[in-house]
């Protein structure tokens, strides 16, 4: 569990508590990018939600290996159960079944490679950034506990949990505009 | 002993036989329980009272060809049943069967319940529209908004229960419960928690027969109207597996209204605590999943979903600022 500061030294042997940990932390690695793979390069829609929510389930393991099962849960619970399936259900009810493409066949010879060199550019910049920071270590404040969360979120960070409210009430605003504007 | 490899493999069979052993005799439970309600035997030719029909059954399921119609969408409707299957299984891990006996005593257990119950969701409509059929993905799409809906005032109830007991770990909430009927979150006397956590009960029972898609609720597989639902181009062992799904979601709901609201293990007297309490519980809950089921006709998809949004909802919400007062007051 001392994970947090561990500096990089030789490899664990496979066959021991810390290899076995290395092997499942490369299997939710892969999982994230397998997800995004075929979130991206799917020809069809649902199977890009799908890819979505695999790729959502492996950054739910990447957030418990960084000894976060608070966040872990959430990300099953709110990008896996609900903002995926949501997606999901939209697809299903908003469009005919012929056009549920993602539009992958007919794109221009220059998407990709526009698109991979953006990705790459930002891939660098942040592992240069993450590298090149001295980063603070905050030492682990005892056992996880969900009032602890709760403190900090209703004083340190109030002015998080406010915008929330906001945003929350935006999205019901809007939701009810939207319905009224379907009902005439 | 905590982080032995005997520990885990020993926790990992007994999760899988209960697990098996549950999909399989809970329906020759249900099958019985409906021929006696509708005045019929019920499977009765394979040995006695007809106790080796799901062993004929799962033989049966198991030696069929797995159909794989034409105009699926492949990998996704092969994956389909699995996913339904594992996370209940996987759900077992946190349920705290007694004081000693529980594969993981986990912080956060509820949470992680209600995370691995919305990768049966996904299952259900993964399936219904890998299949290209009609019904299957009307039945997919209903089962989806059901199960949307009942998640909301389900998880307000949870709210409830955490806010008496302190805590997200199933086993401490158990643990708070201890001595009596008179510590049950349901009837609990202290903080006057008696007069509202039935009605959390009531809620909670109603979104958990819900959310298991069973009859009065059961939009998803409306055989009347849908053939089979999301399972209807299913076969052999893929229909098997939806279906022990299905039986294993009821035993977790029944493990989890045992352990949130019946005090766990707990004896009502306070005498005698221990599993065998906790397996009168839920096999009571899982009686009572079979009872309405065969009891009362399916409603209507409209009329569920204003069950959830206009009545459950803000009972619910009500009945969370009620409690939260009471704990303030007193």
């Amino acid at each position: 569990m001392q994970a947090l500061v561990c500096q990089p030294t030789a490899a664990p042997a496979l066959f021991s508590a810390e290899g076995a940990v290395g092997v499942i932390f490369l299997l939710t690695v892969a999982l994230v990018v397998t997800g995004a793979l075929i979130a991206v390069n799917a020809n069809r829609l649902v199977r890009a939600v799908a890819g979505l929510a695999v790729c959502f389930t492996g950054l739910a393991g990447v957030y418990y290996f960084l000894l976060s099962p608070f966040l872990a849960m959430m990300q099953m619970l709110i990008y896996v159960g609900a903002v995926s399936i949501l997606i999901a259900f939209g697809i299903m009810m908003a469009t005919p079944e012929e056009q549920q493409t993602t539009g992958m066949k007919h794109r221009s010879i220059l998407a990709g490679p526009l698109a991979f060199s953006v990705g790459a550019l930002i891939f660098a910049a942040l592992t240069v950034l993450g590298l090149k920071t001295q980063w603070q270590v905050f030492p682990r404040q005892g056992a996880f506990d969900i009032k602890a969360v709760g403190m900090s979120l209703l004083t340190t960070h109030s002015l998080v949990f406010e915008l929330i409210s906001i945003v929350l009430l935006m999205a019901i605003i809007g939701a009810l505009v939207l319905a009224q504007r379907g009902r005439n | 002993m905590e982080t032995s490899i005997w520990r885990a493999l020993l926790y990992l069979v007994g999760i899988m036989a209960f697990a098996g052993l549950n999909a399989a005799y809970l329906g020759w439970c249900e099958r019985k329980g409906a021929a006696r309600i509708q005045r019929r035997i019920g499977p009765c030719e394979a040995g006695y009272a007809g106790l080796l029909q799901p062993l004929a059954d799962g033989l049966k399921l198991m030696s069929k060809q797995l159909l794989v119609p034409d105009g699926v969408d492949g990998i996704i409707f092969r994956v389909a049943p699995v996913l339904a299957m594992i996370p209940a299984i996987t759900s077992m891990v946190v349920i705290p069967f007694s004081e000693n006996i529980g594969a993981r005593a986990m912080e956060l257990s509820v949470l992680l319940l209600f995370a691995l119950a919305s990768i049966s969701m996904i299952a259900i409509l993964l399936g219904g529209w890998a299949s290209g059929n009609k019904y299957a993905v009307i039945s997919a799409a209903r089962s989806v908004s059901q199960n949307l809906a009942y998640e909301i005032p389900m998880l307000i109830t949870v709210i409830t229960v955490v806010l008496i007991s302190g805590s997200l770990n199933l086993r401490e909430i158990a643990i708070d419960q201890q001595g009596g009927f008179w510590h049950w979150n349901i009837f609990r006397l202290e903080n006057g928690h008696f007069l509202t956590m039935w009605i959390s009960f009531i809620i909670f029972f109603i979104c958990s027969v819900a959310e298991t898609n069973r009859a009065p609720f059961d939009m998803a597989e409306a055989e009347s109207e849908l053939v089979a639902g999301f399972m209807t181009e299913y076969g052999s062992m893929g229909f098997g597996l939806f279906m022990m799904g299905e039986y294993l979601n009821i035993v977790v709901g029944a493990c989890l209204t045992a352990t949130l609201f019946l005090g766990g293990w707990d004896c009502p007297f306070g005498k005698t605590p221990g599993v065998w309490w906790f397996l009168i519980k839920i096999y009571i809950l899982i009686f009572t999943f079979i009872w309405i089921r065969w009891t009362y006709p399916r409603t209507q998809i409209y009329r569920l979903l204003n069950l959830s949004w206009k009545i459950l909802i803000p009972f619910s919400l009500i009945n969370l600022l009620i409690t939260a007062a009471l704990i303030k007051v007193f």
